[in-house]
């Protein structure tokens, strides 16, 4: 079954209908009655029960970091002032799908977990920060009834997040909901300490919330009957590139990554290298992603991370240097422009790779010197998009070497001119 | 040279960095510039000798985007 889902996304069909969230069918469930129907009511909980069932069922978050649940709502409880809360889908990354898919089939589970946590932080405003593709006139319906129907004790504003990459990175999420432009600050104290308007906040992504409420209906240890011991549940992912049914997949964590391919049909042609875990994540060869497992702990000893489940597989017949020369482009055009590193260098560095990519005669001095300003760049921002966007470039340049040297030679392996990675539309 | 647990270390807000460069002329011990003027600082922290001078290059950043952070 092939549903697209959002035609501006490559990687945009639901392919495997099973999992927590997905359920046995990944029909809509954005009326109401639908999601009563499937999941029932929240069970009354007090503020310490939400608590203890993040701490019990260890579930982790789904924005990239991977950081408990718990302890951000430890941090924000312990903290002095009447707390906000957040769910987190504005969801930047151009080949990820799967908050977005969230927010459009199963947006009762992002607002039932959110309800959740508020009540865990005794929260008196809620916030929806959602993708700017969604329309933010349904999302405010769907609150609407909700809160006629009685299940929301807290009122939920929708803020549309701006159209950039770095638009969810937490505390772009906080400027932005206090008023300011979407953009990284400096980070003197914690959000959980002083986030929105100086509050202290719990900025959630979308699909750990909707995880957390189906934990309150399931209890913690039907949470951990999947994944692996250190990282219990499942994870959505979005596959796309060299795949038969390029989507949204849900597995356990520990999963092999041969079988998150498998869910999307497979490879539809030979493969060369994937990238995990989007544009700042890391390339892998064909052979070291076939042998691993979507387990943060194993992934790190290749200098890989799930992220927020960017998989996208690179045939036979695509030239990395192409696809990774325009998405440098593109992280360059993204950088938000407040920190000279990132400013000045993300650029040079991608034109850099532009000159060995197409030819240009940027030669070895090219490679070098794109690998010289990143060292530059790295650690020297308020976010880490410089950090992110070199993991990006230097995982390439390993599994791409051969590439390179083709390049550096005067040819290039590229046979035909589709576009793998998708890019936002430039602004 | 000290790097004790309690050790002070430098803290840049690039977000407000201008690339001023008073911080690599009061601290050339710790600061150097990039190319572009922005500091490069590759031991953050504070040895017990240069405390002073570093308080003084916190003060004098026309931008305070220079921190001192305790551990």
């Amino acid at each position: 079954m092939t549903i697209l889902f959002d035609e501006h996304v490559q990687t945009g069909a639901e392919v495997a209908a099973y999992g927590a969230l997905m359920g046995p069918s990944p029909a809509s469930q954005r009326e109401l009655r639908a999601h009563l129907v499937a999941h029932g009511a929240v069970p009354a909980t007090d503020a310490h029960a939400v608590l203890r069932l993040a701490v019990d069922s260890g579930l982790t978050g789904h924005g990239g970091a991977g950081f408990p649940l718990y302890r951000k709502l430890e941090a924000v409880i312990a903290a002095r002032g009447r707390a906000i809360v957040v769910a987190n889908g504005a969801e930047g990354e151009p080949a990820s799908a799967k908050d977005r898919w969230l927010l459009a089939r199963r947006p009762h589970l992002v607002l039932d977990g959110l309800q959740l946590v508020a009540r865990a932080t005794n929260a008196t405003d809620a916030y929806l920060y959602a993708n700017h593709r969604l329309e933010v006139a349904v999302l405010t319906d769907l609150l609407a009834e909700r809160r006629r129907s009685g299940l929301d004790p807290v009122s939920v504003t929708v803020i549309a997040a701006p159209d950039a990459f770095i638009s969810g990175e937490e505390t772009a999420v906080v400027s932005h909901i206090s008023g300011s432009a979407a953009l990284p600050r400096f980070k003197s104290a914690r959000v959980t300490e002083r986030g929105v308007r100086g509050r202290p906040t719990l900025v959630s992504n979308v699909e750990t919330l909707a995880l957390l409420a189906l934990i309150a209906r399931r209890g913690a240890a039907w949470f951990r009957s999947a994944g692996t011991p250190d990282a219990p549940g499942t994870m959505l992912l979005t596959v796309g590139g060299a795949v038969r049914a390029p989507g949204i997949v849900e597995t356990g964590h520990g999963t092999p990554l041969a079988d998150v391919l498998a869910l999307a049909d497979g490879p539809s042609t030979h493969l060369q290298a994937v990238l995990l875990g989007g544009y700042h994540g890391t390339w892998l060869t064909a052979e070291e992603f076939a042998s691993a497992k979507l387990s943060r702990s194993e992934l790190a000893a290749l200098g890989a991370s799930p992220g927020a489940g960017v998989v996208v597989a690179l045939g036979a017949g695509t030239c990395g240097l192409v696809e990774m020369s325009r998405v440098m482009s593109y992280l360059a055009e993204e950088s938000a422009g407040q920190c000279g590193p990132c400013l000045n260098g993300l650029p040079r560095i991608a034109n850099e790779l532009k000159s060995v990519a197409f030819g240009d005669g940027g030669g070895r001095r090219a490679v070098n010197e794109m690998l010289r300003l990143g060292g530059i760049v790295v650690g020297r921002g308020a976010c880490h998009h410089p950090d992110g966007s070199m993991r990006f470039l230097r995982s390439g340049l390993r599994v791409f070497a051969a590439e390179v040297e083709l390049h550096l030679a005067g040819r290039c392996s590229r046979t035909s001119g589709d576009v793998v990675l998708p890019t936002a539309v430039t602004r | 040279m000290k790097t004790a647990k309690s050790a002070p270390r430098m803290v840049v807000d690039w977000t407000a960095c201008d690339g001023r460069g008073l911080c690599a002329e009061l601290l050339p011990e710790l600061v150097s510039r990039d190319e572009w003027g922005f500091p490069l600082i590759p031991d953050p922290t504070v040895p017990a000798a240069l405390r002073d001078h570093a308080e003084r290059a916190v003060a004098a950043c026309p931008r305070l985007a220079l921190r001192l952070a305790s551990t």
